[in-house]
């Protein structure tokens, strides 16, 4: 009997696919953001309140992710910018490839990642399985609303490890709500300590604007390592 | 919605296997050993119910799937005491420091495979 080390990740191929896009991202100073939560925690919604609040020269595009249904891509679509269904048919994450083939079905309707500043992928509601899918983006953002428990983070501490902002969603809801907003920053970072947590309601508008200064900031981020690369 | 999870990293060893299988002709693949770590957020039982549910379908039959559990392990920015970190503390054992940074836990890797040549 013979043992063969292997060492390699079993995501191995993913992995790979992640790289690649990764670094076409980069090379066309594309900031892209994995949004991850829990089913009905507000990522759509606040995608409806980020969109609106953008310009419409505003280069950016969105893939959304579900089990089953073009819903949320038809609410998205209202706001002008290019909008995308992943329906995954049953499969409770979104992988690479199915973000490759989608940039790949944008590309033959004429729409490069070098014609795009930021793309938001909506992952499906789940707050297990994506947290293993790299997608090649630059950050993952997990939404944790003030509908669930505190110990959400405790709970599912891969996603809340790999995220790198929580949004702190529904905000308005909490005098309504048996929910400690404390209790549950304090759990996020005990399990990511010095997470960064932007408090938001979609519904009064609440936190918004530190959001998008947030995305502004990590566009800013992109351009300026792309400018260094080109200097 | 877990186990489905599960099913895909099955599905994704297996599929590791049959390639190394391809790169030794006539040999019998008897063992796989997967890395799971504290924080790769995969079920070990459902892995294991799940790898063995369709390595059945399989020539690979009756591969075996050895898991090894990597915890979540710290190490101080200050002092640079590595410990494991419990209950979601992650302050620093030796000298009470809160900056630690993780340095194992995240494996979802597969470490070996056993060849019967």
């Amino acid at each position: 009997m013979n043992r063969i080390a292997i060492e390699k990740k079993v995501l191995n191929e993913n992995q790979i696919l992640a790289e690649q896009l990764r670094e076409r991202y980069r090379q066309n100073g594309v900031l892209c953001v994995n949004l991850i939560s829990s089913p009905g925690s507000g990522k759509t919604a606040l995608l409806e309140r980020t969109l609106e609040r953008m310009d419409k020269s505003e280069r950016v595009a969105v893939l959304t992710g579900d089990l089953q249904t073009e819903n949320d891509a038809r609410r998205l679509a209202k706001f002008g910018f290019p909008v995308r269904q992943i329906t995954t048919g049953g499969t409770c994450h979104l992988d690479a490839k199915m973000i490759g083939r989608h940039l790949e079905d944008w590309r033959l309707e004429n729409l490069g990642l070098e014609d795009l500043d930021l793309l938001i992928v909506e992952n499906v509601g789940n707050l297990v399985c994506p947290s293993s899918y790299d997608l090649g983006e630059d950050a993952k953002i997990v939404l944790l609303s003030t509908t669930e428990g505190e110990d959400k983070p405790l709970k599912y501490p891969s996603i809340f490890f790999k995220s790198e902002l929580m949004l702190l969603t529904k905000i308005d809801l909490l005098p309504y709500v048996p929910f400690s907003a404390d209790l549950a920053r304090e759990n996020a970072r005990r399990i990511h300590p010095g997470m960064e947590i932007i408090d938001v309601s979609s519904t009064t508008g609440e936190g918004l604007d530190r959001w998008m200064e947030w995305l502004k900031a990590r566009q800013e981020k992109v351009r300026a390592s792309l400018q260094s690369a080109v200097d | 919605m877990v186990f489905m999870h599960e099913l895909g990293i099955a599905t994704s060893i297996l599929e590791s296997v049959q390639k190394e299988a391809e790169r030794h002709p006539g040999a019998h693949i008897s063992k796989v050993g997967v890395k799971i770590g504290e924080l790769s957020g995969v079920d070990r039982d459902a892995l294991q119910f799940g790898f063995e549910v369709l390595v059945k379908d399989t020539e690979l039959d009756p591969l075996v799937l050895e898991l090894e559990f990597i915890p979540r392990m710290q190490r101080c920015s200050k002092c640079a005491y590595e410990f494991r970190m419990t209950d979601f503390d992650p302050r620093c054992p030796l000298c009470g420091d809160l900056a630690t940074e993780c340095i194992s836990g995240e494996e979802l890797d597969i470490a070996y495979m056993e060849v019967d040549e």
